[in-house]
């Protein structure tokens, strides 16, 4: 967790405006916050959690990334964040949209399906996959739709959004994701994190 | 009500432009305090009442003699802890408990002002109650906070005095009063003047009270206050000090005991004449038409942070409502908080013992203030 934020602080500029969709308890928010920008607002769907935000004085929005994204006018934010959170969606494609629309970049991480430990467990065990990052059996996973780091990357590309960045992670190691180590950092990377703009 | 009441109140001089076109001045609007304000001026809280309230926040109402309306926020070690912050609260214009109202005496007749007292809306309500803030010399609110009614006026503040509040919580309320509201509030309206003892908002001066109309307006907003399921949890069908239905009219059920009671303590303690004014003022709210159909446009101007708050079972400003205002607020990168808080209480919610708004609003209040302090905005 610890990392995945480091990298997103990294990502982004001091004193600007920030969206994290999906913000849970305001974990990174918080950490933001602290590190680079008071300027930052939440969207949670979970009312407990909205209320323990509320509780730390961060400004959040209880409502649904799918329907409630459309209020805020173009380009409101410098960046808005989805943070883990995508593989929840109903319709992924829509939410990518409206952050686009929403931010002028847009920064979205993904547990990524294509790690080596996740394929094991498919390939070996014949189970769907249960991992540190992905904690939840088949039948009460919020995952809809998992993808892989090389299905973002694909997405992307064939959707015509800018990666400016491309970040894997493995434990604590960090590193670039390009072209031609896509198929590597796909099998061997727990997350991926993108920095993307329309 | 009105008659001897022994309250804090000022006398404003500077001439008050209604929206009915009249104007007032030399009026007075009372009004109570609670805590101290620091030397800084940086923590007052002004709180606005809803339709039936007043000044008398916290502690004891000398009035009723009983706890202050909103007991389980302000208070000492409360959500709004008065060991911290300034509480200012004033009785609106058009209300009975010491501001200029129908039931205050005109000095030159000796008489009360009965139905010759002017309209009032919303927005007067609040220039009246700015003119405190100016007498009590705070340059800027910590904070402006109110439920229904008074969540109201906590946006026509803002919209009105743009740089006035460093925040904004409107709780249970909407942007503009909906046809269903203007529905009941005509209802309570027809019920008092349908009583013979009203003589035309003039009852005063024959010495009588639509007692029986005041009631029933109260007993038909009351249900309006609760929810479904709250009333089918407390009542039921549960029968008041019988145990068998007596085949008549009187009051069988607890829930028609309940209500009864519920008009006849009412009427002792407010006029029905303010209540014909103050649903007025309500039904004509509608920020949005202020600034020609745009209510983003409302808050164009100001930096205040907001906090909006509804309640899942409150039917008379539902959730839908509270979110338009969080809408026109988002449209325009305003900063702004929202949340819907579970409970089966209804519209009352913001007035009870609901823990998770307790918290949820005092721990917010509490976090934006240390933050707002420590950045020295």
């Amino acid at each position: 967790m610890k990392e995945e934020f480091n990298i997103i602080s990294n990502l982004i500029e001091e004193n600007t405006r920030v969206l994290d969709v999906g913000c849970g308890n305001g974990d990174l928010m918080k950490f933001l916050q602290e590190n680079k920008t008071k300027d930052i607002r939440g969207l949670e769907i979970s009312k407990e959690k909205v209320q323990n935000c509320l509780s730390k004085g961060l400004t959040v929005i209880e409502g649904n990334a799918e329907s409630d994204l459309k209020q805020f006018p173009k380009s409101s934010f410098d960046y808005v964040i989805l943070s883990q959170t995508l593989q929840a969606f109903l319709n992924p494609e829509l939410v990518i949209n409206e952050l686009l629309k929403v931010g002028k970049k847009v920064i979205v991480t993904i547990p990524n399906f294509g790690y080596w430990r996740v394929r094991l467990q498919l390939l070996f065990k014949g189970t769907m996959p249960v991992t540190e990052n992905l904690p939840h059996e088949w039948y009460n996973t919020p995952n809809l739709h998992m993808c892989t780091i090389k299905d973002f990357y694909n997405f992307c590309s064939s959707k015509n959004i800018k990666i400016f960045k491309s970040i894997a992670l493995k434990k604590s190691r960090i590193s670039e994701i390009n072209k031609s180590n896509l198929n590597y950092k796909n099998l061997d990377s727990h997350l991926g994190i993108f920095l993307i703009e329309s | 009500m009105n008659k001897n009441i022994d309250t804090k109140k000022i006398i404003i001089s500077n001439p008050l432009k209604l929206d009915c076109g009249k104007e007032i001045n030399n009026f007075p609007v009372a009004y109570e305090t609670y805590g101290e304000l620091n030397s800084e001026k940086s923590n007052a809280i002004l709180v606005f009442h809803a339709l039936t309230g007043d000044q008398y926040v916290s502690g004891k109402n000398p009035i009723t003699n009983k706890d202050g309306w909103w007991s389980y926020v302000v208070g000492e070690n409360k959500p709004i802890d008065t060991n911290k912050f300034f509480v200012i609260c004033a009785n609106v214009i058009g209300g009975c408990m010491g501001s200029y109202g129908p039931s205050t005496i005109n000095e030159s007749t000796g008489k009360q002002i009965g139905t010759d007292f002017p309209i009032i809306t919303i927005n007067d309500m609040v220039n009246a109650q700015y003119e405190l803030i100016k007498y009590l010399e705070i340059e800027k609110l910590f904070a402006v906070v109110g439920g229904s009614m008074g969540g109201m006026q906590v946006l026509q503040f803002v919209a009105n005095f743009p740089d006035k509040a460093k925040l904004a919580i409107p709780i249970a309320c909407t942007s503009s009063h909906s046809a269903q509201n203007i529905a009941f509030n005509e209802l309570g309206r027809q019920a008092i003047m349908a009583d013979s003892k009203w003589e035309n908002g003039f009852y005063s001066n024959y010495k009588l009270n639509p007692d029986k109309g005041l009631a029933v307006a109260r007993m038909a907003a009351h249900i309006t206050y609760l929810s479904e399921k709250g009333l089918q949890e407390k009542f039921g069908r549960k029968l008041q000090d019988r145990d068998s239905l007596r085949y008549g009219f009187e009051a069988d059920f607890q829930i028609e005991s309940y209500l009864r009671y519920q008009g006849s303590v009412f009427v002792d303690r407010f006029d029905a004449n303010s209540y014909l004014y103050i649903t007025r003022a309500m039904d004509y709210f509608d920020l949005s038409k202020q600034y020609k159909g745009n209510l983003s446009d409302a808050f164009k101007e100001t930096k205040t942070k907001f906090f909006v708050i509804s309640f899942t079972s409150d039917w008379l400003y539902p959730t839908s409502e509270n979110r338009e205002i969080v809408i026109a607020l988002n449209s325009i990168g305003a900063d702004v908080g929202f949340v819907e808080i579970e409970s089966d209480k209804g519209h009352d919610s913001f007035l009870l013992d609901v823990p998770s708004f307790l918290k949820t609003l005092g721990d917010f209040i509490n976090s934006t203030y240390k933050v707002i302090n420590e950045r020295r905005i």
